[in-house]
């Protein structure tokens, strides 16, 4: 049932999870390969904490299988975790130990043998930005720096798989980008998972993102994909000596008009079609006095919004 | 692994005040007792080397010693256990021991370890009353051993009830004052219970609710006695909390 590919580091199969009545997760499908960025992204509720909890072994799925590079997680729990970092939402730091005591900590809870463990200790540290920290105690430090000590946490023991829900949430723009480009070289060597609800995020680190939605994947792509997705079908259109809408909605591939009043119209187009070569070739016709024809980059809740109505749509067209 | 977890607690506990107060209130209680009953004793000395047979400093100023601090273990082991769980739960702490390679049995023997470990130095302390007087009298070492080993059968016992009392809440005044509670509970029902089914001549019950008295299976050690379920009995009820304690935070992970 399960494909057995060596660079296959995370495969779950069927993963669900209720609790009681509320169904978190539906029947759910996963896969990460070795040097692999991929995002969860979904908005709150969606199911991603949930997820990511049953792929640690912090909570037991419901139904499904979860293999991390080939050892069943829920069978040989202590071998399959051995290979996993988590950092949850909220990192796990013990505040009265400093960064060196706690990562070191970490790396013998892990059963690094203790050779390597001073090595590994730093290495994280230096990776983490976290190299003149050792001697503070955590409670002390700013909310970045204790993020950073839970990102090295999840680093420290060389996992195959790291799984990172939410790791930027609540730093400033410069730690966030500097977080991003410690994922991305994260993600040469190791797998990586992250979850989170902002759309440039998944954009800027992951290579194939994976949408949730009430539990459930309704978006499965690469970055590449993911764009095309958001922008391919919605151009947004500025001109000087706008016509009514109807105008526009006239042109063959134009399937909708929406206009602001001040000559910024979001067209969508249908389908298979672009109409941007008549729109051009109308508004010069037309002498509209295009400023602007740009792809509207939609917003995470307009991605959800399509994801659904289209869902609805099919359900409507099967029925 | 068991020792690594046990090793944080006890770095835990100490970097606490908690841990130091209990340190510090349990040393002034039980040396201000000591010393009154040393006293005591030095006053009816000479009352004593009249009678035939009669008992030694240790049965009269180390025994009521070490009854005062099982008494106060009551109070304090609920209170240095409350943290073990709760805390790390509700700082969502726990996470990393969970997605650690570890089991969570390892998880609980190790805390289990830590709070013991601290429990000792307690009992080391109180150890350490009787024995400085080596120097100027002869001292029962067998009645000692026995004191000592009964108060750490006795505090193993609470540190597994606590232990698990922590596990049912997130809330570490919450965990203490259901350990204490628990401990209360077994105390009055465990003592009362079993005379009574005893006097009934049902020797089951009685010794299936032995288990659940602390403080009576601490008398016959406490007076010298070796009574082999005396100390069985304890060691079932500490395992007995840890597999409870155990189960618990499994059921965590089951349930969510």
């Amino acid at each position: 049932m399960i494909p057995a590919d060596p660079a296959l580091t995370i495969c779950a199969r069927g993963l669900s999870r209720s609790f009681g009545t509320h169904v978190a997760v539906k029947p759910l499908d996963l896969d990460v390969r070795r040097g692999e960025v991929v995002g969860l992204l979904g908005p709150n509720g969606a199911g991603k904490s949930t997820t990511m909890q049953m792929l640690t072994g912090n909570l037991a799925p419901g139904s499904g299988e979860i293999r991390i590079c080939g050892i069943d997680l829920l069978e040989s729990p202590r071998q399959a975790k051995a290979r996993i970092g988590y950092l949850p939402e909220t990192p796990p730091l013990y505040r009265e130990l400093n960064v060196r005591e706690y990562l070191d900590l970490v790396a013998k809870l892990h059963r690094m043998p203790k050779a390597q463990r001073a090595e590994a200790v730093i290495s994280a540290m230096a990776r983490c930005g976290l190299a003149d920290t050792g001697r503070k105690l955590i409670g002390t430090l700013s909310k970045g720096y204790q993020q950073r000590v839970g990102i090295a946490q999840a680093i420290v023991h060389e996992p195959d798989v790291i799984i990172l829900d939410e790791p930027t949430v609540g730093l400033d723009p410069n730690q966030i980008l500097d977080i991003r480009r410690l994922i991305r070289e994260l993600g040469e060597r190791h797998s990586v998972i992250l979850s989170t609800h902002i759309l440039p995020e998944v954009e800027a680190v992951c290579d194939r993102v994976q949408i949730m939605h009430h539990g459930e994947i309704v978006f499965s792509n690469t970055i590449a994909g993911l764009r095309e997705f958001q922008s391919g079908r919605t151009m947004i259109v500025g001109l000087q000596h706008p016509p009514a809408a109807d105008a526009l909605a006239a042109i063959p591939g134009v399937e909708h008009v929406e206009t602001d009043g001040e000559g910024r119209f979001r067209v969508r187009f249908a389908q298979d079609s672009d109409p941007s070569a008549a729109l051009l070739s109308a508004a010069a016709a037309h002498n509209w006095g295009l400023q602007q024809l740009t792809p509207a980059r939609s917003s995470l809740e307009d991605v959800f919004v399509q994801l659904t109505r289209d869902d609805a749509a099919e359900d409507a067209a099967a029925a | 692994m068991i020792f690594t977890i046990a090793g944080k607690e006890l770095r835990t506990l100490f970097a606490s005040p908690l841990a130091w107060l209990v340190l510090t209130v349990i040393q002034v209680v039980l040396g201000y007792g000591f010393l009154r009953r040393l006293d005591d004793f030095l006053q009816i000395q000479p009352q004593l080397a009249q009678m035939a047979s009669p008992p030694g400093l240790t049965e009269l100023v180390a025994a009521p010693t070490y009854a005062t601090a099982a008494a106060v273990l009551l109070f304090a082991v609920p209170l240095l256990a409350m943290r073990m769980i709760a805390e790390e739960r509700r700082n969502q702490t726990l996470t990393l021991l969970l997605s650690a390679p570890v089991s969570m049995t390892e998880i609980i023997l190790g805390k289990f370890a830590g709070l013991m470990a601290f429990l000792l130095i307690i009992i080391l302390l109180v150890l350490a009353m009787p024995l400085l007087l080596v120097t100027g009298t002869r001292l029962d070492f067998g009645l000692l051993g026995g004191l000592t080993l009964a108060l750490l059968l006795l505090a193993a016992g609470f540190a597994a009830v606590g232990l698990y009392a922590s596990s049912l809440t997130a809330q570490p005044v919450a965990a203490a004052l259901l350990g204490f509670g628990m401990l209360l509970a077994m105390l009055f029902m465990g003592e009362t219970a079993g005379d009574s089914l005893r006097a009934r001549g049902w020797h089951l019950p009685a010794a299936f609710i032995q288990v659940f008295s602390p403080l009576k299976n601490f008398e016959p050690l406490g007076r010298g006695m070796i009574d082999s379920y005396a100390i069985a009995c304890p060691l079932l009820l500490t395992a007995g909390f840890l597999v409870l304690a155990i189960r618990r935070l499994d059921g965590r992970r089951l349930r969510g």
